[in-house]
């Protein structure tokens, strides 16, 4: 009962959120609304038993992902209204019809996948985290270190992208021209 | 009772609502938001998924997707900054150069 209450009101805030998202004019109201359904995409999480992707959930995106965010947005000027016009309305419809199309497939697809094996079953007595951590360090430790690689190839892009001209220091040219002169 | 179906309901609708965004978004930072929808609409869909069925590999999938994802956004901010300072403009449309 408890767990049917909680799922109701987490999908309709997540949908709400979302929506709020995809309509709204302001960007600071999207970023919030986002930041909203990100943590009640959480919640899903717990009910679903994935208490460590939850927490994953949390902290890497409404923490990190959300902050980076809100960073950036100091760069752009949020709080004037996006200008937008869309159009080639046909394009759009044709694509609405193609998503409710989707929608149609997932709902089906367990009607043709009824002889699903785990290839990593659930341990009984295992907490969550603990089952996580034997699966994701033996049998995807080379995709996890390929992970933390990916994260440090991006980490550094991100700090190359947004710092280039950043620091301009205008005593710097006058530096090198008396370095060479020095020379 | 909830099952599989009712996750995938959901998945199906978040996964709309993101398809919607990218459709009728032409500000870039918008843009972005909707893919994070839609990942993670797709995050629901294997949680949902690991947890009937009892296997673990749902998880492990989602969690290289919020790895993606993080690695996404750090790249993609920066260009969006560098375009920013360049062109004082993050719409779609300022990206056209080649007028055809």
């Amino acid at each position: 009962m408890y767990e049917i209450i909680a799922f109701y009101v987490f999908s309709a805030l997540t949908i709400g959120m979302f929506t709020i998202v995809v309509m709204s004019k302001n960007a600071l109201y999207a970023m919030s609304a986002l930041a909203g359904g990100m943590i009640f995409i959480s919640g899903f999480f717990f009910i679903l038993e994935a208490e460590f992707l939850g927490v994953v959930q949390i902290t890497v995106y409404s923490g990190a992902i959300m902050a980076l965010y809100a960073f950036g947005m100091m760069f752009f000027d949020t709080t004037r209204e996006v200008k937008e016009h869309v159009r080639a309305k046909k394009i759009s419809y044709t694509l609405f019809i193609l998503s409710a199309i989707l929608i149609l497939v997932i709902l089906s697809a367990p009607l043709f996948s009824e002889n699903i094996q785990a290839t990593y079953p659930t341990i009984e007595n295992v907490g969550n985290i603990q089952m996580i951590g034997l699966v994701l360090f033996t049998k995807y430790l080379v995709p996890f270190e390929l992970a933390a690689i990916m994260l440090l190839v991006a980490m550094i892009a991100g700090i190359v992208l947004a710092s280039k001209k950043m620091d301009f220091d205008p005593h710097f040219d006058e530096n090198a021209e008396f370095l060479q002169e020095v020379k | 009772m909830i099952t599989l179906t009712h996750y995938l309901v959901l998945t199906g609708i978040l996964f709309s609502i993101g398809l919607v965004g990218v459709m009728r978004r032409t500000n870039l930072l918008m843009l972005f938001f909707s893919t994070e929808i839609l990942l993670n609409a797709v995050n629901i869909g294997f949680v949902a998924v690991s947890h009937y069925y009892g296997d673990l590999s749902g998880q492990m999938f989602a969690f290289f997707i919020i790895a993606v994802a993080a690695s996404e956004v750090a790249v993609g901010l920066g260009l969006l900054i560098l375009w920013y300072k360049r062109n004082g403009s993050i719409d779609l449309n300022s990206l056209q150069t080649m007028k055809g």
